[in-house]
């Protein structure tokens, strides 16, 4: 039976003690055969399968995880959602996203906690301040919302900045509003419960070990549970997608790389809104429980061991240091390590691959999680109509042999300077 | 990570800069006038495409706060265990290529 939340269901459960919980999803088996099985069961793969379901009625789907649900990316992310980018092929897709974001936790009936409590990014020079100007309005010309705030105007807002560090002085910042941050694994939860209802199987402890094709189409896969058929297979395997691919023979413009995350102490509220050092690469907000959740660069070599070295982390504090130097009397409560599929120009592929039947979703580099809704929803599309929708028509596998490279920073194929 | 660099013996990682995957072969021609689709494709694989394996990696370091030379690190990407060291000329040489990297 179904259970839909409200606050009814939570008055009613308060009235028994919150004995009467029922789990979120079913464990499903796995069957012989589906119409679609995605491989990946994070935040892309959840979110594939329910647009699979609600946008094109396709409900017999398997979703495969290798661990449990939500087990990678979508769980190990600083939280933060925004769609403050430069690029045409890009600021669509993201604004879509961030629209999906809006609506989520009515289309899912599930708690995301989105919070859409600003993205500000702060410009140090006046030949960053140029910079910022522009890419907020090139945000403004599609339609997505950015101010460009001086001095004064950020200090309102986080006044406990180091406004006059001597190297790095704040001069203003670039402010989305309608950026947040949205409560991570959540979002696996709520995509995989509104999954689940609408019929789909989520197996968990299934690994992927081998992909059957057959005359140039996909077959069905091998696992760790045995072969299941499948009319269509999506792959959404972040920093594993390379192991992946590689199943059905397809080598990807993709480097795995472990980016590192923390958390401080929990402190009373500090800063309301999510901040970017300019000078440096370096974000940061406060959870709900009062921890500080911040980053900064990936470690910069190919690693699968979800664990990062020192000097990313003193790295990492420097800049916070430089920015916020009272975080210097805070003691770090946790870090942690995820897998980041590092593409050859910085921006994803959603796409077909040369094997009919056979979709790739990947090269999210360390900016998946706010892309979460918008690639489930084009990579349902993609998979459904065997085409891509306009809005992720620009993430071509073939763009790197064509030249049609989206390359915000414009670092080149190195993809550790993305 | 420690690095032992073939000239300055064992050094953090982060005296050094890292390029990447080392098997990647550069092709011989113009890249922007390649003769035929495979010399194209071969430029493409070159560029862009990498094998990105969880295991054994050989990959170019650049001691660039150190002696400046240019490293084969031969290093698990599951463990971050270093498991060789050679000088990117050796290397080279050995292959038969120019000892330039790059």
């Amino acid at each position: 039976m179904i259970v839909r939340y409200s606050i009814f269901s939570v008055l009613a459960q308060a009235l028994q003690g919150n004995t009467g919980w029922k789990p979120v999803w079913r464990d499903a088996e796995l069957k012989p055969a589906y119409d679609v099985v995605i491989v990946g069961g994070g935040g892309h793969g959840l979110a594939t399968a329910f647009y699979l379901a609600k946008e094109y009625g396709i409900t017999n789907v398997a979703v495969l995880e290798k661990g449990w649900l939500g087990s990678g990316n979508v769980g190990r992310n600083t939280t933060i959602i925004r769609s403050n980018y430069l690029l045409p092929g890009n600021i669509p897709f993201y604004e879509w996203a961030m629209k999906l974001w809006e609506g989520l936790e009515q289309d899912l009936n599930y708690n995301a906690m989105v919070s859409q409590r600003g993205v500000l990014n702060l410009y140090h020079s006046d030949a960053q301040r140029d910079a910022f100007a522009r890419r907020g309005n090139a945000m403004r010309l599609h339609g997505v919302d950015a101010e460009l705030l001086e001095r004064e105007m950020v200090r309102a807002i986080a006044p406990c900045l180091d406004f006059d560090n001597a190297r790095f002085p704040i001069a203003g910042g670039l402010l989305q509003r309608r950026g947040g941050t949205v409560r991570h694994d959540a979002v696996a939860w709520g995509y995989a419960r509104a999954a689940d209802q609408r019929g789909v199987d989520l197996v968990q402890n299934c690994e992927v070990t081998g992909i059957r094709v057959e005359g140039g189409r996909v077959l069905g896969l091998d696992t760790v549970k045995g072969f299941v058929r499948a009319g269509k297979v999506g792959l959404a395997c972040a920093g594993n997608s390379s192991r992946v691919a590689a199943l059905a023979g397809l080598k990807l413009p993709i480097e795995s790389h472990v980016l590192q995350a923390f958390v401080s102490e929990a402190v009373k509220p500090l800063i309301d809104t999510v901040i970017t050092f300019g000078a440096g690469h370096f974000y940061i907000s406060q959870s709900d429980k009062g921890g500080l959740v911040f980053g900064g660069d990936i470690d910069g070599y190919n690693s699968y061991a979800w664990r990062g070295n020192l000097a990313a982390v003193e790295d990492v504090c420097e800049s916070a240091m430089a920015l916020m130097p009272m975080l210097g009397r805070l003691r770090l409560l946790r870090s942690w390590g995820g897998l980041m599929d590092m593409s050859m120009d910085g921006s994803p592929i959603i796409d077909k691959t040369p094997i009919a039947g056979l979709y790739l979703n990947a090269g999210w580099c360390y900016g998946g999680f706010k892309a979460t809704p918008a690639s489930g929803w084009c990579f349902a599309y993609t998979i459904a109509r065997d085409e891509p929708h306009a809005l992720n028509a620009a993430f071509r596998l073939d763009r790197f042999a064509t030249g049609h490279l989206i390359d915000e920073k414009g670092a080149g194929a190195q993809p550790n300077l993305h | 990570m420690r690095i032992d660099c073939c000239y300055c013996g064992p050094r953090g990682h982060e005296e050094f800069v890292y390029l990447g995957d080392a098997t990647v072969e550069r092709p011989n021609g113009d890249p922007n006038e390649p003769r035929d689709e495979a010399a194209r494709q071969r430029w493409v694989d070159y560029v862009y495409l990498r094998d990105n394996p969880a295991g054994a990696h050989r990959e170019l370091w650049h001691h660039v706060c150190g002696c400046r030379a240019w490293l084969v690190v031969t290093r698990n990407s599951v463990t971050h265990a270093i498991l060789r060291v050679e000088a990117a000329r050796d290397v080279a040489l050995a292959r038969g290529l120019s000892p330039n990297p790059r």
